[in-house]
């Protein structure tokens, strides 16, 4: 069973003696933005992780108090970036489940392509900068060349590549384009020949696998505990994909497997998110003809309204569960609103990942774990 | 048997790498897979989206004339407060007060390209258009008035 | 046939008519000490452009192509940068140490240069004991980044410097064992002498597997010693930022830089002498014409076309491995290599006895 004061154990306690701080961050080429981590160190081993956050802190959550719920959707782009389109759907989702809206089927499709591009490119961008974490610069590039096919098709459609503002309550914003379906499947066959490329270059390099296998265990019951999600709980063993648990949109009616690993290592946290990404690419191909015809948005109010109440929905993000909670007092605006962001979860298990093990090892730990820091700090 | 598993380790670790050195090899020789854009070469026949979101622009037809009546269906849509809509009420030869925009003021430095305000748009009169090059000298020149000088709203639209 | 044997020979004929030979050797000292740093200049300002479009093109990107025709001169451009740039000096730095660092380096660079032999009997000091010469000189250049790991007084570059200390250490042994390989096939330490029993056929050919083993030996321990990636812990960007030269800016930072292109310039040579017959042409058993038409390639070009298919193939290796961590680094040495290298000199050892080599 576990033991909580296990975990909380302050290790400062320890002796002084010999400690090497180490500021990695706000600028360093390996925390992927303004994250501080203060690196206490005896030599190269990790003693204390500290992390320090607010060097991009927005306050997205207070801005949204004073949008009305049309406008408050574009905001939580530019929370997690790389799967923005995702954030979007789930506040979405939120206030056509506080306002009843019926979508049509045509929008739940497409959004569900949509999210699934969105996690696939989030996932390119993740495997090259995990890449070029560990010290290989060339997956990098490779994996950009197909996000850039996705970021493509983005822009044909939504008009933007990273902060799409796509979705609206009631369904999309504008229709598909014309040419959608055949870039989509351009990509997919695109990206069924090259993701060998990162087979031989990656995942089955001696270097990578002795650097990844075994570092940054992270158990199921901490993982649960911390509260981590997507990804990063999956390669521990704990079932927790919200397409699963809680099916949004169409996702209980397309098959496709929740990728599990018991391994909880950085490297199986990386198999995890490669393996997802060939999910995604069965969800796509089994939507992508199937697209029904019809409206692509439903009749809504010109000026929404949620009831009196609380409301909450989650959507899986590429990083994993991402939540919304709203107190409504029967306004035009939220009264109050919260995000539950993965990443924020996520980063807090770091620390406990990380302890004892080589710099080298927190550079795989924390590559591993997709870390985006708008989204931890909002 | 020691001896073997360590020979055995040695010669999948060498391969592993090989592998990968094939791969990387492979593209060094075929430059017919590089995938650089030159930018600013490459002007001439860039391909945007043609719903790539770059600016909000007022079209106006040959003869000076657009379709915003200056309702401000997109100040109110706006959530950055991008736009501001300074109506005038103008009078028609048969001596009827009808209202109509003075200037449409547009702030590309406080837009965030969101698009609600051109679908809150209930004529159309406004639109995303695909440029991209915005950077400027002077901070100043980024407050634009939309529509043209001396135009005004097209024949039959309320 | 135009030669850099002939050239040479001349120059020393008429500076030794003209003057008393004291005077003559100064001079010729003067000219070579020139040469030497006017090749540094030259070979950096290749060499990183090489680097750049050689990862430019396994990146499927373009790379330098805006300064002159092909980005040619984007180096010459860098440099000027460089050199007009402010040295920073951290305020808490040993400041002697802090300035001294990068001359050490670059100096160990320039010393390696000494034995090697350019083309036929072109070579600054044929030392007969020339391969216990380099292999000494350069253990030397890890103090100059010890040094400045340690004068910068910055957390960063003490760890990367000791991380380089522990690494140059270790991987001398088994690039001096790769040596000795073919050392032990010569009979001789001398360079002109190693060339010359590579006549019939270069040691990479003639020495069977233990020749073969100790090549694939010596280009790894030396893209470990000389810190590039996969063994690119010293400066280890995504962990130490840039590991010992954090804090060097400016013309500090460029010796740094064209140092660390200088070594691999200089292992290369090593190991396009040793293994790959130095200016050798390549003659293939008994095929008398087509050995002849080698023998017309100038032996300098022969040199330099081999050295630099070995910096190909270290640059191969940088833009395509993730990194080591550094006690992985250090088994891959102790662990494997070593032995490898013990029990390979051993059957190196065995077949010179018995002459079974060609």
């Amino acid at each position: 069973m576990y033991n909580q004061t296990e975990i909380l154990k302050d290790t400062s306690e320890l002796g002084t003696e010999g400690e090497l701080v180490i500021n990695m961050g706000p600028q360093h080429p390996a925390t992927h933005g303004v994250l501080h981590l203060v690196v206490t160190l005896n030599g190269e081993t990790i003693k204390k992780i500290e992390p320090h956050l607010g060097y991009i802190h927005r306050s997205i959550e207070k801005m949204c108090e004073s949008l009305t719920y049309r406008q408050f959707i574009y905001v939580t782009s530019r929370m997690d970036y790389l799967s923005s389109h995702i954030n979007n759907l789930g506040c979405a989702l939120l206030i056509e489940k506080g306002i009843q809206i019926e979508v049509p089927d045509r929008a739940k499709v497409i959004r569900v392509i949509l999210s699934e591009l969105t996690r696939i490119a989030s996932h390119e961008l993740w495997l090259g900068a995990m890449a070029m974490d560990l010290g290989a610069f060339t997956p990098f590039f490779y994996a950009f060349r197909e996000r850039e096919m996705i970021t493509e098709i983005m822009e044909d459609t939504c008009g933007a590549r990273l902060t799409m503002n796509y979705i609206v309550p009631g369904g999309l914003m504008y229709d598909l384009h014309p040419d959608f379906q055949k870039k989509v499947k351009a990509f997919v066959k695109q990206f069924k020949a090259k993701v060998t490329e990162y087979e031989d270059l990656v995942t089955n390099n001696i270097i990578f696998q002795s650097r990844t296998k075994g570092v940054g265990i992270l158990s199921a019951e901490d993982a649960i505990s911390f509260g981590c999600t997507g990804p990063v709980a999956r390669a521990s063993g704990v079932s927790c994909d919200i397409r699963k648990i809680y099916p949004y949109e169409v996702y209980d009616k397309v098959s496709f497997n929740e990728i599990l690993d018991t391994a909880g290592d950085s490297f199986a946290r990386y198999m995890v998110r490669v393996k997802e990404m060939n999910e995604s690419i069965h969800i796509i191909e089994q939507l992508i003809d199937n697209i029904p015809d019809g409206d692509f948005v439903g009749k809504t109010k010109n000026v929404l309204k949620l009831p009196k109440g609380e409301f909450y929905t989650r959507v899986e993000t590429a990083r994993g569960e991402f939540g919304v909670f709203i107190v409504s007092e029967g306004g035009t605006t939220p009264h109050r609103i919260k995000f539950r962001s993965p990443g924020f979860s996520n980063l807090s298990a770091l620390n406990h990942m990380a302890v004892g093990s080589k710099i080298g090892d927190l550079m795989a730990t924390m590559g591993t774990l997709d870390l985006v820091i708008p989204d931890i700090d909002r | 048997m020691f001896l073997k598993e360590y020979i055995k380790d040695v010669y999948n670790g060498v391969s592993s790498l090989l592998k990968g050195m094939r791969k990387t090899g492979y593209y060094f020789v075929h430059p017919k897979e590089i995938i650089t854009e030159q930018y600013p070469d490459n002007r001439a026949y860039l391909n945007l989206a043609e719903r790539f979101k770059g600016e909000v622009i007022m079209p106006h037809d040959e003869n000076n004339e657009h379709t915003c009546t200056g309702c401000t269906a997109c100040e109110l849509a706006c959530p950055n407060g991008t736009i501001k809509v300074v109506t005038k009420f103008e009078v028609s030869p048969e001596g009827k007060k009808k209202k109509a925009i003075d200037t449409l003021v547009y702030r590309l430095e406080l837009c965030t390209m969101c698009n609600l305000c051109i679908v809150a748009c209930p004529s159309d009169a406004i639109k995303m258009a695909p440029n991209f090059e915005h950077s400027v000298f002077d901070r100043t020149k980024l407050t634009k008035v939309l529509n043209h000088p001396g135009s005004k709203i097209k024949e039959g639209i309320e | 046939m135009y030669s850099l044997e002939g050239i040479t020979k001349s120059i020393q004929d008429w500076l030794f008519l003209k003057f008393d030979p004291t005077l003559a050797l100064a001079i010729e000292c003067v000219i070579v000490i020139l040469l030497a740093i006017s090749l540094f200049a030259i070979l950096g300002l290749v060499l990183v452009l090489m680097e750049r479009k050689v990862a430019a093109h396994i990146q499927i990107r373009l790379g330098p192509n805006r300064v002159g025709p092909g980005g040619m001169f984007q180096t010459v451009a860098d440099t000027l940068k460089l050199i007009m740039k402010e040295g920073l000096t951290p305020d808490k730095a040993d400041k002697f140490l802090f300035n001294l660092a990068p001359f050490v380096v670059m100096m160990v660079g320039m010393l390696l240069l000494a034995p090697i032999a350019f083309a036929k009997n072109f070579q600054i000091w044929d030392i007969n004991i020339g391969v216990l010469y380099i292999s000494s000189v350069s253990s030397l250049s890890v103090i100059g980044i010890l040094m400045a790991g340690w004068a910068s007084n910055n957390k960063y570059s003490l760890l990367g410097a000791m991380r380089s200390g522990a690494q140059i250490v270790s991987y001398e042994l088994s690039a001096g064992f790769a040596v000795l390989t073919i050392v032990v096939f010569t009979g001789s330490l001398q360079i002109s002498e190693i060339v010359a029993s590579q006549q019939t056929g270069w040691w990479l050919f003639k020495g069977h597997i233990p020749a073969v083993i100790s090549f694939v030996l010596y280009i790894i321990a030396v893209t470990a010693e000389t810190n590039r990636a996969p063994f690119d812990l010293a400066e280890a960007e995504s962990e130490l930022t840039a590991g010992f030269h954090t804090e060097y800016s400016g013309m500090r930072f460029a010796l740094f830089f064209l140092a660390e292109y200088i070594n691999i310039f200089i292992v290369c040579a090593i190991g396009a002498t040793l293994f790959l017959g130095g200016w050798m042409p390549l003659h293939i058993g008994q095929w008398e014409s087509f050995n002849h038409l080698m023998d017309y390639i100038p032996s300098s070009i022969w040199f330099m076309g081999k050295t630099f298919l070995l910096i190909f193939l270290i640059m191969w290796f940088r833009w395509t491995f993730p990194r080591l961590r550094v006690d992985q680094l250090l088994n891959l040495e102790w662990k494997y290599l070593l032995p490898i290298s013990l029990f390979n000199l051993l059957l190196a050892t065995v077949i010179a006895i018995f002459g079974w080599h060609f």
